[in-house]
């Protein structure tokens, strides 16, 4: 290998400076490699090609001082290689529309200006399949690879390559802007840009033993995309309100397992094991979109998780509150699920009769059949009316639909607990 | 980039409309006409004969063949198209959105291959 002295140190330095860069940096550069072109694809492979040259060169020249300049003007005089190569067939360098300024290193040498959440409106617009919007920002602005991304969101690597370079087509084709919608289209817009942070967070939340590092590590991402979104539109509400749901839910992460790796009810969690600083940041957020008007879903399921929290904290329950809660949401949503915690709600105030007559009414909801929780549940209230041989079939039918292991064990201890 | 916005609708709805509501319409796509032209951005529109006059043709093997009718047997028909030229996706969505088409039927969005 080396001849050097000393064969790793320059290299070592040089791959720890790189990974540091990719971490803060990767979204911006890409965003502002893309913008101008429209094209994601292309801006991928061209940072992914400057990262392989800072590789090749800093151990041997030394790492510069404004390494993310060092990569973009790199990056940019790669772009403009694409296009040389492609121009006789679909594209000139004209039509690029790159200034000279593109590659003047004054002007690279600036600060980066941070175009990310320019372009997580990109990834959500209603013109991409919304199945893809997640795993999409995931990409261009964390750098997830395809596979990674795949095993979190439980798909095929090769069929999630296909649906990332089909959207990334579309955008590129269909010449979808890469700008903040403006304050009209804004709220519509938003939306989907929150969802797919939401859905980031959930697929992060269901291992919540952290023992599969994809997995816990999208809980993480999503809550630093959520950031992202409320340090560039402070006053959105619902972006706050999606943060503090979030950040309750992280809260609790250590208290859903014992230390056997058992799944731990929220009921019976050890409130000591939940972080305290996480639980004080999402209130004041709540407070903070509480005063700016206009309630929404996050909002409402971030104050859900707050009347949880602070039950368990105080020992006193304001189930009314719950119901209310629960009401507005249904009102807004018309989910199956939210209905479903309703019902839920309704059985500490009415009994479990009650509830169970709640849960008849949107038994109907095909979305329901295979929702885990809906036959948890289910077995729950009619083991609590003596109804036994129903709840085991409820149970087993919960038990079925699991995927997480613990869950599992946890629902067939409920389910051995009530045969004879 | 040039965009062609294509009106589909179920043509059987406008023979039902009664005279009024038919130069209501009609006003209504002169008017996206005039906005469209106003803005700067029409590159080219016009309103097709109903699908009955449609004829397809394909060559197979050498051998031409010609049918009566349109290509899909679907309710909703191409009744018309405008082309258009805006700066990205979204101002032609916004465009889409304001032509009376997108009310009475659907309006399909597609980017040209090629742009002049």
């Amino acid at each position: 290998m080396s001849e050097h002295a000393n064969p790793f140190s320059g290299d070592e330095q040089a791959r720890g400076m790189a990974d540091a860069v990719a971490r803060r940096s990767y979204g911006k550069l890409v965003a502002l490699l893309a913008a101008r072109t429209g094209d994601l694809a292309a801006a991928e492979d061209a940072l992914s090609e400057a990262f392989v040259s800072a590789l090749e060169d800093w151990p041997q020249n030394g790492c510069p001082s404004n390494p993310e300049a060092w990569l973009l003007s790199v990056a940019r005089r790669k772009i403009i290689d694409f296009a040389r190569r492609r121009s006789t067939r679909d594209i000139s360098i004209e039509q690029l529309q790159l200034g000279a300024e593109w590659l003047d290193p004054a002007a690279v040498d600036e600060a980066i200006p941070d175009h990310r959440l320019a372009l997580m409106f990109t990834c959500a617009h209603p013109a991409i399949d919304p199945g893809v919007r997640a795993p999409l920002m995931l990409q261009v602005v964390l750098g997830l690879n395809a596979a990674m991304i795949a095993s979190a969101f439980l798909m095929s690597p090769a069929t999630m390559g296909q649906r990332l370079v089909r959207a990334k087509n579309k955008i590129k084709q269909a010449g979808i802007p890469f700008r903040i919608p403006e304050r009209e289209e804004l709220a519509g817009r938003l939306d989907a840009v929150l969802d797919a942070i939401y859905a980031t967070f959930a697929e992060g939340w269901t291992d919540a033993g952290g023992t599969d590092v994809a997995r816990r590590d999208l809980a993480e991402d999503a809550l630093f995309l959520g950031g992202l979104v409320t340090e560039v539109l402070p006053q959105e509400p619902e972006a706050l309100g999606l943060l503090a749901l979030m950040l309750h839910a992280e809260a609790r992460r250590r208290a859903r397992r014992n230390p056997q790796g058992e799944y731990v009810p929220l009921a019976e969690q050890d409130t000591s094991l939940w972080d305290s600083q996480m639980i004080d940041t999402a209130e004041s957020l709540l407070l903070r979109a509480n005063s700016l008007g206009d309630i929404g879903r996050y909002q409402l399921e971030g104050a859900l998780q707050s009347a949880h929290v602070h039950r368990r904290r105080s020992g006193h329950a304001n189930w009314p509150a719950v119901v209310q809660l629960y009401d507005a949401l249904l009102a807004l949503s018309g989910s199956p699920v939210v209905a479903l915690n309703r019902a839920l709600a309704i059985a500490e105030i009415h009994g479990a009769d009650a509830a169970l007559l709640v849960m008849e009414e949107i038994a109907a909801d095909s979305r329901l059949t295979e929702y885990q929780p809906y036959w948890a549940a289910r077995a729950q209230l009619l083991a609590k009316i003596g109804a036994n041989s129903e709840a085991c079939h409820s149970f087993e039918i919960a038990i079925g639909l699991e995927r997480d292991d613990a869950v599992r064990r946890f629902l067939q201890r409920r389910q051995s607990a009530l045969m004879p | 980039m040039q965009y062609l916005l294509m009106i589909y609708s179920n043509e059987a709805g406008w023979t039902k409309l009664t005279q009024a509501e038919q130069e209501q319409g009609m006003a209504a796509y002169h008017a996206f006409n005039e906005a469209l032209t106003e803005g700067g951005v029409l590159r080219g529109s016009n309103r097709l004969q109903p699908s009955s006059t449609a004829t397809t043709v394909r060559v197979a093997d050498g051998k031409s063949q010609v049918l009566d009718g349109p290509y899909a047997d679907s309710k909703e028909q191409l009744g018309g198209y405008y082309l258009i030229e805006v700066p990205d996706l979204d101002a032609a969505i916004s465009w889409a959105a304001r032509c009376p088409g997108a009310s009475h039927g659907i309006v399909e969005v597609r980017p040209s291959w090629r742009n002049p």
